[in-house]
């Protein structure tokens, strides 16, 4: 019985697939569980009590302060999401339809470069360029355009949005690459052929068949960044801390993880809740187009 | 035109911080602003006398060697099944899978800092991180390795075993040598993240930190920022070393598979 499941098509795929399949069982499902579970408890110092109680998530809801932070995170992961794919999608344009083809792996490359390199240092160095001695400061000082440091692009959610809009742009970028690289080119000629404008033609063809690549830049975008306590940490100052600090506070700091659990899940409930919601306004939109 | 204009001024942005870091690395100078005040190398220097980052980086190298090639052999699997196979729920379950690249960092985490403490009440050390990296590793192996296993014909596997080979070794006769770019691209790519990873590292590390924890602890005091800036043009020309050898794998992989080339790690 089993050595026939094991040498049939479906048993051989599921052999093949279930080391990694499990790994990610026991090192992502359990543990996500097992933090559900916990976000129910309650800790007293160094000593767990494990009756089940909504205390913690009482305690979110009634303090201001965690709402507060929520709120400022979920505005600081949409603003980044924003700016990082709408100064992504002409850069994707551009290396799907006008970089020739044998080019266009040695962009790709160029652009995922940085990503990949040093991040701590890298959010340091935005410091350095936005900051009051900073790059463009002094620059913009030299030339003669202000006379006094900006004062608003460091130690402020501004800051921050620059920061991950940099971390993030390679993410946004590949997978609207990706979605126009799909698009039958002679659905756009048809387009011009039967009159209509190039303008139209990207408005009706292009930007429609590309919504799955930018649909897809949004989730891979939003979504981790409302987790990156590093950012706001250097770049925020004492008014742009996130929801992702307070969560690192209760579990090393404070010594409360069941708090920071419960801070967790809430977190993670409203980044869900709002990507689904966007998923489906978007499924809708498209379907009441065609 | 105006097209390729923004796309340069884009790569501009994009490289922004780290054209900045070589040259903070060789100021003669403690404070990281303009103007620039000297040439030195005294910054290299220090860091071949110091005894605690050396003990860092050969934490993280540990890991990060344990991480690529664990998340590598888990790679293969994924990807041959997704790519060679047929079987029940194939699209929840290798979902399911890719699932960690979107998971915020944080949230695996504090999931893994409360299961290895709290729950089984075991002490951290490199392995917590390692099997956290692995994570989130994983999917970037299986997003490299599935255009080297796309295209594959599986009629030349089985070709080898009709010709009496077992069915491992016409895989490793056959088929791993056509995927063998993939896999050593794929392997530096996972490499180079666990290398840099900090969120998690800072959360599962034990008493000994990763380099990147390490020099966490360093951005706190201004005089080690020169340090921090020598070191980081280290890693960061390190880096380029190892993608620029993992993408002319990958491309060549793609040849030997005879599939053209689309571009781009993801």
């Amino acid at each position: 019985m089993l050595s026939k499941f094991l040498s049939s098509e479906n048993g051989r795929g599921l052999l093949m697939v279930s080391p990694p399949f499990l790994y990610a069982m026991l090192l992502m499902a359990f543990p996500l569980i097992a933090i559900f579970l916990f976000s129910f408890w309650t800790q007293d110092f160094m000593t767990l009590d494990t009756t089940f109680t909504l205390n913690n998530y009482r305690e979110i809801a009634e303090k201001p302060i965690y709402g507060a932070l929520l709120q400022r995170s979920l505005f600081v992961s949409a603003s980044v999401t924003a700016v990082t794919v709408l100064l992504a999608f002409p850069v994707a344009y551009f290396l799907s339809f006008h970089v020739r083809p044998d080019r266009k792996s040695l962009w790709l490359f160029l652009i995922t470069i940085p990503f990949w390199t040093s991040y701590l240092i890298r959010v340091f160095l935005w410091k350095v360029i936005l900051g009051y001695n900073g790059v463009i400061n002094t620059g913009l000082i030299n030339v003669g355009l202000i006379d006094e440091p900006l004062t608003f692009i460091l130690y402020n959610v501004n800051a921050v949005i620059i920061t991950l809009a940099h971390a993030f742009a390679p993410f946004a970028i590949l997978p609207i690459f990706v979605a126009l690289e799909k698009i039958d080119r002679s659905l756009l000629e048809a387009s011009q052929d039967l009159g209509e404008s190039k303008f139209m033609t990207f408005m009706r063809i292009t930007l429609p068949l590309a919504m799955p690549g930018v649909v897809g830049a949004v989730l891979i975008v939003f979504i981790p960044t409302i987790g990156d306590y590093v950012t706001p940490e250097l770049m925020g100052g004492a008014g742009g801390k996130l929801i992702a600090n307070m969560i690192q506070t209760q579990f090393l700091a404070l010594n409360n993880a069941p708090l920071g659990a419960a801070l967790a899940i809430v977190a993670m409930l409203c980044v869900t809740a709002i990507s689904l919601t966007f998923v489906l306004i978007n499924r809708r939109w498209l379907k009441g187009r065609s | 035109m105006s097209l390729r204009i923004y796309a340069i001024a884009y790569l501009i942005f994009l490289y922004a911080p780290i054209i900045l870091l070589p040259i903070f690395a060789f100021n003669d100078a403690t404070i990281i602003a303009f103007p620039l005040s000297g040439f030195t190398t005294d910054w290299f220097t220090e860091l071949a006398s110091n005894k605690s980052l050396h003990a860092a980086v050969k934490n993280s190298l540990f890991i990060a060697l344990v991480s690529a090639i664990t998340s590598t052999i888990l790679g293969v699997c994924a990807a041959r099944a997704g790519a060679m196979h047929r079987f029940r729920f194939k699209a929840g379950i290798m979902g399911f899978i890719m699932l960690p690249l979107v998971l915020p960092e944080i949230i695996v985490a504090v999931s893994l800092l409360v299961v290895v403490v709290q729950i089984f009440d075991l002490g951290l050390s490199n392995w917590t991180i390692i099997a956290a990296h692995v994570l989130i590793c994983t999917p970037f192996c299986i997003a490299i390795l599935n255009g080297a296993f796309q295209n594959l014909d599986p009629a030349m596997e089985e070709a080898a075993m009709d010709l009496g080979e077992s069915r491992f070794s016409a895989f490793r006769l056959v088929t791993l040598p056509l995927v063998m770019p993939g896999i050593i691209s794929s392997m530096l790519i996972a490499f180079t993240i666990s290398l840099d990873e900090f969120i998690i590292a800072f959360f599962l590390s034990g008493a000994s930190p990763t380099m990147p924890v390490y020099i966490w602890g360093l951005l706190r005091f201004p005089a080690s920022l020169p340090v921090v800036m020598a070191l980081g043009t280290i890693l960061v020309a390190l880096s380029i070393v190892l993608l620029t050898i993992a993408e002319l794998l990958r491309r060549r992989g793609l040849a030997r598979a005879g599939v053209k080339d689309k571009g781009g790690f993801l």
